[in-house]
């Protein structure tokens, strides 16, 4: 048995989210496959599981080419998926989600259904109770329960992703050994993952992909410094670094701890000064977002004290904070910042704070049409947030920034933009850094964070896994530490 | 010219297919296509002597149609509205019947007291959806029973007739509160004038003030509203309380203009009807004055069809249904051929997804 990926593409819109990719892998093979957030493995992923439809390219199983078409395709094709969110109906009983999806009988037959989760159980080890509602298990419990009824639908080839975000240590352990054994048996076991140690830890070869394509094939052992050097590319640093002057502590955190659906962020202490730029790395899901949101309000911490300029602010709403002097841009631009099928004059508008019962349309049209101007915006006062490009509508969050901010919260503030936007939009952040905002901002880019920060904090499983000196930190480092290896800076 | 041709085109399509749609089925059941178009025009607007039974209808159709704008415009589907015109309806009811005085006073009372009520009633939902995330479509269907159940229980009950229970409806009222009307035969100029002046202030409300630019935000991203400062929650409660007002000063019309008594089905189904009206009207608070128009004139034309072709009248009922069944298909083909901007209620009909606030 081998299964073939043979030059897909997916393109969706302008991006190229799938550029020729080609992979190869053989019976009981476990392959990683790793990349940054946004590389284009979990497209890969949703094409080799049915789940969307390649523009171009064939998947290859056997020497059959596979017309996969929907993910019932796939399973029938021997191809299953295991998702990040195990897809389990919390209400149903363990054996009841396993007999879901089954084949196609009219009437359901638990006893046989009841024996082969038994045998499956048994053979690989699983340990929940086939009478027990899937709310009650533990989420490595639920992956068991989704790779036993992915066998017994006949998986050959067996995808997971990200299976080890949200798992104790103890499970993980449980199913790097099922996954081996799988292999053992001449599985073909496809582990996504962007944490270079559990890659180096299991597989026996990996592809590494960038930006939609594939940056190469490796056999194990793997070297972590070529598996970071693969992830990121070589990134050229630029010498001269403007001078950030320091002023007096902006925001102040003690001990905080806070959490969302996912990550729980623990026992955070930070100081951010006026004046000064802190950069936030590590892969998506680290705790970035849980720590922004914190320091928005929109979080309120289980522990620990927020101040910002001396104000406790612990435990106040978002529109204290706002109030306060903090602005927050999150990542989804046209999601979390702008509202799609309204114009920019009625963006400005909204923010304008003008207090007036009736609005003054020709008043805000004029207003607008000097702001598109002033901030070099590609659109008219009539165009709508969602026809504008990512680089515009970043141009538009901007300029509906207000005039006076003590703390400036952005995620990715130039993921998507080209080079002339980008530059624009640090132009802006470092005037405003100049005149004493403190900036904390999230980035996947490396370049970006190692230019532009004063200080860098890495997160890794949602704790600050390290703080470094910008200006002293290599790519190469800040590529370990974001992988989740200790360096020394 | 060409913005104007395209706001037009999914109700005028819509239009002319559940039109085409109808004469179809008008050959099919061999009644006289072309005969009964025109019994459905004589019958409600064509003759001067129909023309009141038509506004009759018309009044609280549009009422309701100018409060679930701004329903709409906060993104929400407000399905209790139904059960709010009954509420304004019994507290327009109460009013006339507890309190003599200048019919003027009484009259105003009585709007208000209807207005009130059913402010009341909508903000049930409108807690139930900001408070524990409950949708307003679920609340609101059961509300309706409620209210309908409260207009039977005080019909038969505490204000039944004397000596006699029947769901017919109460005493009708001192004939001193009826809505003054022009001339014998005609229908309340005043209602008339109180839907109008409604339509006129929800249309200033919505494009002119900044109250309807922040429930614009608030119903078509409540996430970046929320994000900008905007107290998301109030003005979902706020879009609630001022549908809530119409939809009761609509069942005011009703009982006071229209029955001249409280009786079970005040509400008559023009909630309900108001939600298509205002689908059709595209969301636009002047449109559905001639959108209203069009389905009352439907609506009342069609028992002349029973009377003068042998037709049943439940006809109507079919010429609206497909209506709505063209709204959406002529207004989810639009969506996926342009793929962005307006409608986004009827997108949201057509492929559901997880939508809410920030939690």
């Amino acid at each position: 048995m081998a299964l073939s990926l043979r030059d897909i593409h997916k393109h969706f819109g302008a991006v190229r989210a799938n550029d020729g990719i080609s992979i190869d892998v053989e019976a009981g093979e476990l392959h990683g496959l790793l990349g940054e957030n946004g590389a284009g493995k979990s497209t890969l992923m949703k094409v080799l599981s049915g789940f969307i439809e390649a523009d171009s390219g064939e998947v290859v199983l056997d020497d059959n080419t596979l017309n996969l078409k929907s993910p019932d395709d796939a399973i029938k094709a021997g191809i299953g998926m295991l998702h990040q969110d195990p897809l389990v109906f919390l209400p149903f009983t363990v054996l009841d989600n396993f007999l879901l999806g089954g084949p196609g009988k009219v009437r359901l037959d638990r006893k046989e259904g009841a024996k082969a989760l038994q045998a499956a159980a048994e053979r690989y080890g699983f340990t929940f109770d086939p009478a027990a509602l899937a709310q009650s298990l533990t989420v490595g419990e639920r992956q068991q329960l989704e790779i036993a009824r992915l066998l017994w639908l006949g998986a050959r080839v067996l995808i997971l992703d990200e299976p080890t975000t949200g798992i104790s240590a103890s499970q993980r352990e449980k199913l790097f050994e099922i996954l081996r054994r799988l292999s053992d048996e001449g599985m073909i076991v496809i582990f996504v993952s962007h944490k270079l140690e559990e890659i180096e830890q299991l597989c026996h070869r990996v592809t590494v992909m960038r930006r939609g394509q594939v940056i190469g094939h490796i056999k194990a052992p793997f070297t972590t410094d070529r598996l970071v050097e693969m992830m990121f590319g070589e990134v050229v640093v630029a010498g001269e670094r403007p001078a950030a002057t320091l002023g007096a502590t902006a925001l102040s955190l003690d001990q905080l701890t806070v959490r969302d659906r996912l990550t729980t962020v623990t026992d955070l202490s930070m100081q951010v000064a006026e004046g000064e730029v802190l950069g936030l790395a590590g892969l998506e899901g680290s705790g970035q977002r849980t720590f922004l949101q914190a320091c928005t309000g929109l979080l309120r911490p289980d522990q620990g004290t927020i101040h910002l300029n001396g104000t406790d602010l612990t435990g106040k709403g978002y529109r204290t904070f706002l109030r306060s002097g903090v602005h927050y841009l999150p990542a989804g631009r046209l999601e979390e910042g702008l509202v799609a099928g309204m114009t920019i004059t009625e963006h400005f508008e909204l923010v304008s704070g003008r207090k007036s019962f009736f609005v003054d349309w020709d008043n805000a049209a004029d207003t607008a049409t000097s702001d598109i101007a002033d901030h070099f915006i590609k659109g008219t006062k009539d165009s709508t947030a969602e026809s504008l490009s990512g680089g515009n509508q970043q141009r538009l969050l901007l300029a509906m920034m207000p005039d006076e901010i003590e703390l400036l919260l952005m995620e990715h503030p130039t993921r998507g933009l080209d080079i002339e936007s980008a530059d624009w939009v640090w132009t802006q952040l470092l005037a405003r850094r100049d005149s004493g905002t403190a900036i904390i901002f999230a980035s996947a880019d490396l370049d970006e964070l190692l230019r532009y920060s004063d200080r860098i904090a890495v997160f890794f499983n949602g704790t600050v896994f390290a703080v470094v000196d910008a200006a002293t930190t290599t790519p190469d480092q800040l590529g370990y530490l974001i992988g989740g290896k200790k360096v020394t800076v | 010219m060409k913005a104007w041709l395209e706001r037009v085109r999914v109700p005028a399509l819509s239009i002319a297919l559940a039109l085409v749609a109808t004469l179809l089925l008008l050959i099919a059941v061999s009644a006289p296509p072309l005969e009964a178009l025109y019994q459905l025009w004589n019958g409600s607007l064509g003759r001067a002597a129909k023309i009141p039974d038509t506004l009759i209808t018309w009044v609280p159709l549009v009422l309701a149609a100018a409060g679930l704008i701004v329903t709409f415009q906060a993104g929400m589907w407000n399905i209790g509205i139904e059960g709010q015109i009954v509420m304004g309806a019994i507290g327009a009811a109460w009013v006339v019947r507890r309190i003599s005085g200048p019919a003027v006073i009484v009259i105003f009372l009585a709007f208000v007291s209807g207005a009130l009520f059913g402010i009341i009633w909508a903000l049930i939902p409108g807690f139930l959806r900001t408070r524990f995330r409950v949708h307003e479509i679920f609340s609101g269907v059961a509300l309706d029973f409620v209210a309908g159940a409260i207009a039977v229980f005080l019909i038969i009950g505490p204000w039944s007739r004397a000596g006699i229970a029947s769901t017919s409806g109460t005493d009708p009222f001192d004939t001193r509160y009826w809505l003054p009307t022009a001339g014998a035969n005609g229908y309340s100029w005043l209602a008339i004038l109180v839907a109008l002046l409604a339509v006129a202030m929800i249309a200033v409300l919505m494009r002119g003030t900044r109250y309807g630019l922040r429930l614009k935000a608030v119903g078509k991203n409540s996430e970046s509203a929320y994000l900008m400062g905007i107290r998301t929650d109030a003005f979902m409660l706020s879009a609630f309380a001022v549908c809530g007002a119409l939809a009761g000063i609509a069942g005011t019309v009703q009982a006071l203009g229209f029955h001249h008594k409280l009786v079970p089905s005040v509400s008559g189904g023009y909630g309900f009807l108001a939600i298509l009206v205002v689908l059709l009207a595209g969301f636009r608070t002047v449109w559905t004055i001639p959108i209203a128009l069009f389905f009352s004139a439907v609506l009342v034309g069609s028992t002349q069809l029973s009377l003068r072709l042998d037709i049943d009248s439940s006809l109507a009922g079919v010429i609206q249904g497909m209506l709505v069944l063209f709204i959406l298909l002529v207004g989810g083909w639009q969506a996926r051929r342009t793929r962005r901007g307006g409608g986004a209620v009827i997108e949201s009909l057509i492929a559901p997804k997880s939508g809410g606030g920030p939690d």
